[in-house]
């Protein structure tokens, strides 16, 4: 093992690296996307079923056959890897974010807009600040898992860790495979903790002192 | 700046029950004229408008308060003001302008909104909150920084202790008197007020009645305020305005004309029993003849202190510190020690503001020690003591002129 590392160290390091950036991206796409929806359910609450009932749907719909529903859209490659994470890392959030939206105290918009503030202002100033620990907590989840998501979409060629699982399975019994398989998760694992970190400094910059839990 | 007028004699009822602070003439006025003419508010599908036909004329500088059954569209009435709620039809002005003649997100910074529990963004300090307002209207940072320290002080709020604090930091009291500091935020010459006290424990809304009296004499504002509170009403409100279903206006005048003569049953039974006691809180404290009382200084000789309460007949002693503020009010028997007077704050001093009403006044003389109570000013400052005699003897004379006055009419009646 320590010798399939040392042997591998860069070209680990580097996928480590890619897996990180992969599943960034895609949780920052999907981050604004599900604030954007959320937003707008939170306006027009007739959507809010709907969205449910796509977000209820969208979660049991195994990885593995999203990816092979895209692969003719898209084809082999990043981008097929990329809409399917972002696909699954846009649901946690934007259940969250409808919570969090709709957990905002009605007085507090009334009182918003009774001293002149726009919609748009009380959006901005008013209702995602107080609803961002509870989309913060929505994105952690999106992030812990699209870490795994992001390991299937290599399948397709998507860049990461996911290539060495996939070798590992597909070479069972050979030399390597439980290094091979043993180097992905660990590795998944590492960068999802270091991510999980992150967000945490994160909420302890963005989250006003006055809603924060503790 | 907005124009200071001074209040024109007999702009309200001049009978001889009449001590609300609209009769004080020398008052400034920074408050502009509410008229709301024939202002209709229906809602889609309802049978009856929530709102039908309502024309009032609320005066500058005035208080006013909306009362009636839960459901009668006082807070409907109160939010078409500020356009939270748009009328069907009819006009309302302020200050002689219509407020649909301007952008409402416009109109309503100019209008002060203060609503239950202060409703304070909870993400923002204190500071923050109070300049909501004056941030939208794009004000400088050193001046908005000056304004909120400025408001802080007005309602009592130490700036460099509270500034920086967040609303659940502080307890209901505070938060309502950041709310109350919040509205007057960009000095609005209209303040609307949506049961703005009912958040809070009876003794500080005493309390906070009692401050935003004062602040009230201080700046003159316009205020329309929204209570289910009879009592609330009597006290704060220069008039009353009392609604039925529909906002229909049973009543609107002042508390004196309100509780003597009601305008019919319906308002008689909302008045409730007991009006005579309730009158108890028309009459204010700074309308009783203060008994003079031993006053000394922390750090005045505490034998010679002794020496002039003895002679003056006095059995304690009012402390006051370096601004005039009464301190403590000790017997005279913890002071025979001698030395000089050295005795800190004590906050279990309870003092009685000059604006608090004559029934604050007994509550507070039944619980001291003293059988009187220490009187002072808005800043704090000492103004005289009173006890249970100096409110019969006012009462008293307050019957004997109601009588004199009865009479005449009487009089009047027969020739």
């Amino acid at each position: 093992m320590g010798e399939f590392i040392a042997e591998r160290r860069q070209q680990i390091a580097y996928d480590m690296l890619q897996h990180a950036n992969l599943v960034f991206q895609c949780v920052l796409v999907a981050t604004l996307v599900a604030v954007l929806l959320a937003v707008l359910i939170n306006r027009f609450r007739a959507l809010e079923p709907i969205a449910n009932a796509v977000s209820a749907i969208g979660l049991t719909l195994p990885a593995f056959a999203l990816v092979g529903l895209l692969l003719p859209l898209t084809s082999l490659g990043t981008v097929t890897a990329f809409t399917c994470v972002v696909f699954y890392a846009v649901l946690p959030v934007l259940r969250n974010a409808v919570v969090g939206l709709a957990g905002v105290d009605p007085t507090l918009l009334e009182s918003a807009r009774g001293m002149g503030m726009s919609p748009v202002g009380v959006l901005l100033k008013v209702q995602l600040p107080l609803a961002w620990p509870v989309i913060l907590a929505g994105v952690r989840t999106s992030m812990q898992m699209s870490m795994g998501i992001a390991a299937i979409a290599a399948y397709v060629l998507g860049p990461g860790l996911g290539s060495y699982i996939w070798r590992g399975l597909t070479q069972t019994g050979g030399a390597n495979a439980l290094n091979y398989a043993l180097v992905g998760t660990i590795g998944i694992i590492a960068v999802a903790l270091v991510a999980d970190l992150l967000l945490l400094v994160l909420g302890r910059l963005t989250i006003s002192k006055g809603v924060r839990v503790a | 700046m907005t124009e200071s007028i001074e209040r024109p004699a007999g702009a309200t009822s001049t009978s001889a029950t009449d001590h609300s602070s609209a009769a004080a003439p020398d008052r400034h006025i920074s408050g502009v004229e509410i008229q709301l003419r024939d202002v209709v508010k229906k809602y889609p599908g309802q049978k009856s408008a929530a709102v039908e036909s309502l024309s009032l004329t609320v005066p500058a500088g005035e208080v006013v308060m909306f009362i009636g059954p839960s459901g009668c569209g006082k807070t409907t009435s109160l939010k078409m003001i500020n356009r939270l709620i748009e009328p069907t039809s009819g006009t309302i002005t302020i200050g002689g302008e219509d407020v649909r003649g301007r952008d409402a997100d416009e109109l309503r910074r100019t209008i002060g909104y203060v609503i239950q529990g202060g409703s304070l963004f909870p993400h923002l300090t204190v500071a923050d909150n109070i300049a909501v307002v004056p941030k939208l209207l794009k004000w400088s940072k050193q001046r908005t920084a000056d304004r909120v320290e400025e408001l802080l002080d007005l309602v009592g709020l130490e700036p460099g202790r509270y500034r920086d604090r967040y609303p659940r930091e502080l307890s209901g009291g505070q938060q309502q008197r950041v709310g109350v500091a919040r509205g007057l935020a960009a000095d609005p010459p209209v303040v609307l007020m949506d049961e703005p006290f009912g958040a809070v424990d009876p003794i500080t809304r005493q309390r906070l009645q009692d401050e935003m009296l004062g602040i009230q004499r201080e700046l003159g504002k316009t205020i329309v305020c929204v209570t289910h509170d009879i009592d609330e009403a009597i006290k704060l409100g220069d008039r009353i305005l009392i609604l039925s279903e529909g906002a229909h206006v049973e009543q609107y005048d002042t508390p004196e004309n309100v509780l003597a003569a009601p305008a019919n049953d319906f308002v008689a039974d909302f008045v409730g029993a007991g009006s005579t006691l309730k009158q108890l809180s028309l009459s204010r404290v700074d309308e009783l003849q203060m008994l003079p009382w031993t006053t000394a200084r922390v750090g005045d000789d505490a034998a010679e202190a002794v020496r002039r309460a003895e002679a003056a007949g006095h059995d304690c002693i009012v402390v006051l510190d370096a601004r005039n503020r009464p301190i403590a009010w000790p017997w005279l028997r913890n002071l025979r020690r001698g030395g000089s007077i050295d005795i800190a704050r004590r906050d279990e001093l309870i003092t009685l503001d000059q604006r608090a009403t004559l029934n604050d006044a007994l509550d507070t003389m039944l619980s001291s020690s003293h059988a009187g109570a220490i009187v002072t000013d808005s800043r704090d400052t000492y103004v005289g003591v009173v006890d249970f005699e100096s409110v019969t003897t006012h009462i008293r004379s307050q019957e004997a002129s109601a009588k004199e006055a009865q009479q005449a009419r009487a009089d009047g009646a027969v020739s």
